[in-house]
């Protein structure tokens, strides 16, 4: 297979173009439309808010207020009572609103929806998905703007499913709904309006299937959620100079597609994994060492990581673009990988 | 005439045996872990509850099997009164293979859907939210099942319980809050750290059903739990029992007892509820003692038996040490 035939051909010209808040808004539509056991639950996600990101808009006027919940602030109680109801079969969404307010939720997330399956032996499970949205870039400041994925990915028994396009968006939240392990599907506010083609009715994108957005035979980009399209940017800075990146968005942490990394990677001798959670013992660690245990003393240069950097997240808007990874630094990293020697 | 008595006329002979028979189970079981625990015959990490036989041996009177519980670490005699199988939940107990959970769970996460013991949870507090969504599902697909959370004073400082009242409050969910008040959370008295004399009184204000109960009464208890399982049932959402009882030992096996009052201590003991149940059916019932030294050599029987068939088990075999982690295997990271 050649590079260019593992690009995933996703713009189908007859798909309608919706923005990803919309896709979301399918999903959830169509898999209460497939199965009474599907409601949700989050805080303003009735109609006339119908979620802050909008997410979950007509939903309650269309499924009533019985499926569509709207709760107090209370993040326990709401990760805590989709848990409860899906330890008998139902399949919660819920929605919490931010992802750094995880923090208050971390009890039920960590210690409750990820071992019950493992600690009763098999004998439960928590089909739960929890929906969040995750800041960064929108002077936020520190508590509404962490990209907290290691956090979950951390915990044996979480699924991490972060889409980059509303195409993606729509099928990996089908897969989450209807997967029978708890899933964090986390919604990137900087792209949920950006728009994009989604095939109408009910679409599923299987969990730990990665893609690869651009091909590329000098180095490679692994990325995910909101990096996505600052490393598409960054490759097509980097085509004009003779440089040749190819881009993977894993669209899942866990489970993790190694086999499309690693391909990668035998090919191009380099990678370059970035991401908007901090650097320090962040994701890219993982992707990193796999890389390099695997491929070692194939790599034409070490693995290098671009991550956010160690601090808090600032206010002030230079600040905060000097934090967090962009196209600019994304594309000095893969020239420094070219380039060593 | 008290609804307490009213209740105890209305209890019949064959429950009130059966709620003896389930109380004596439960402290046959714990003197057996503890005489096992103190010959080195086995470990595991064991939470005592001496003196709570009482509260889920009523309640679990009003409860059917498809009804839910989640309880906590100090849980045991919830798991016995729900019916979780004696075999099964001491092989857990005993980390063996042939315990509820394969042995992947442990004394502080025992749990068997069949029996309708959802969750054991470690966390103090972090069952009560689950029970609501136990609880809701019931109402969402119209049934006529409730939901029991069981937990200690200790659990109504934390958060989780709080949100999980309020919630299950303001939703009318068929639940009923089951706080095991015995006086210690950890190794802290109640007085120690909440200035609450009346956690009924503090519960009330979610705007909830709540009562406080003397939960060494098996009487009054079945008073208090037929009321509000009845009430759960038929749509009139939820209770909180405050029910009174004291932990006859320390936090855990092995655990110190200094900080609790010794007089206190040799008082509930004096009127711990399994004895004092005893002596109500003989009394007040005019249960022959022979037929309850009969049910007490059946218990006996019994818990020997399933001491023996969990020794006997199989440890879990290496492989399940990555089963049941995700549904399918292939899902975990390499």
């Amino acid at each position: 297979m050649t590079a260019q035939a593992r690009v995933a051909n996703t713009d189908r010209a007859a798909d309608p173009v919706h923005t990803m808040s919309e896709a979301v808004n399918q999903a959830l539509d169509q898999a209460m439309a497939d199965d009474p056991e599907v409601f949700l639950l989050g805080e303003d996600i009735e109609d006339p808010i119908g979620g802050v990101m909008k997410g979950t808009k007509g939903l309650s006027t269309k499924y009533g207020r019985d499926r569509v919940r709207n709760t107090p602030i209370s993040e326990q109680a709401i990760v805590g009572t989709a848990i409860g109801a899906s330890l008998v079969g139902m399949r919660p969404v819920a929605e919490v609103m931010l992802m750094d307010f995880f923090a208050v939720a971390m009890d039920q997330v960590a210690n409750h929806a990820a071992k019950l399956r493992y600690m009763s032996g098999g004998r439960t499970n928590v089909p739960i998905t929890i929906r969040t949205s995750v800041g960064g870039g929108r002077q936020f400041g520190a508590q509404h703007s962490q990209s907290l994925e290691a956090w979950m990915m951390h915990i044996p028994g979480l699924k991490v499913a972060v889409p980059s396009t509303p195409r993606d968006a729509k099928g990996l939240l089908t897969a989450c709904i209807f997967d029978d392990d708890p899933c964090i599907f986390m919604e990137t506010m900087s792209l949920l309006f950006t728009r994009g083609p989604i095939p109408a009715g009910r679409f599923e994108i299987p969990l730990g299937r990665a893609e690869v957005k651009r091909a590329g035979a000098d180095a490679t980009v692994v990325t995910w959620g909101w990096q996505v399209p600052e490393a598409m940017a960054a490759a097509d800075q980097l085509a004009e100079e003779g440089i040749g990146t190819e881009v993977i968005d894993l669209r899942t942490l866990v489970p993790l597609d190694r086999d499309a990394v690693l391909d990668s990677v035998a090919r191009t001798t380099r990678l370059v994994v970035v991401h908007a959670a901090t650097q320090f013992a962040g994701p890219g660690a993982e992707i990193a060492s796999m890389v390099s245990h695997e491929l070692f003393g194939r790599l034409s240069a070490p693995v290098e990581r671009l991550g956010a950097r160690y601090s808090p997240i600032p206010y002030a808007a230079a600040l905060e673009a000097a934090h967090f990874p962009d196209r600019d630094r994304i594309a000095e990293r893969v020239r420094a990988a070219v380039h060593f020697s | 005439m008290t609804t307490a008595e009213g209740t105890a006329r209305q209890l019949s002979e064959e429950a009130a045996l059966r709620i003896y028979r389930t109380m004596a189970t439960i402290r046959t079981t714990e003197d057996r872990i503890v005489q096992g625990l103190n010959a080195g015959q086995f470990r595991m990490t064991y939470y005592g509850v001496r003196g709570q036989e009482a509260i889920p041996a009523a309640i679990c009177e009003y409860l059917r099997r498809d009804d839910y519980m989640v309880t906590t670490y100090r849980g045991m005699h919830d798991c016995i009164a729900k019916g979780v199988p004696l075999d099964e939940l001491v092989a857990e107990m005993c980390g063996k293979v042939t315990g509820t959970s394969k042995g992947k769970g442990g004394p502080m996460h025992l749990s068997d859907p069949q029996s309708g013991l959802m969750v054991t949870t470690g966390v103090v507090g972090g069952g009560l939210p689950i029970a609501v969504g136990l609880a809701l599902a019931c109402r969402l697909r119209g049934t006529d099942q409730v939901a029991v959370a069981n937990f200690g004073d200790g659990a109504t400082s934390i958060g989780a319980t709080h949100e999980a009242c309020n919630l299950a409050a303001l939703w009318e969910v068929p639940l009923v809050f089951v706080c095991q008040h015995n006086q210690y959370g950890e190794h802290t008295k109640f007085a120690d750290f909440t200035r609450t004399t009346s956690l009924a009184e503090r519960f009330r204000g979610y705007g909830m059903a709540a009562l406080t109960v003397d939960g060494n009464s098996v009487v009054d208890m079945a008073a208090a739990a037929a009321e509000a399982v009845a009430r759960a049932r038929a749509g009139g959402g939820p209770t909180f029992l405050e029910c009174m009882t004291y932990r006859l030992g320390g936090h855990t096996f092995g655990a110190t007892t200094e900080y609790m009052d010794a007089a206190e201590m040799a008082r509930a003991e004096a009127g711990e509820p399994v004895s004092r149940y005893r002596r109500w059916l003989v009394d007040e019932l005019g249960i022959g003692a022979d037929a309850l030294s009969r049910i007490d050599r059946e218990v006996l029987h019994a818990v020997d038996a399933a001491f023996v068939t969990a020794e006997a088990g199989a440890g879990p075999p290496a492989d399940e040490l990555s089963t049941d982690v995700f549904s399918s295997q292939a899902d975990l990271p390499r």
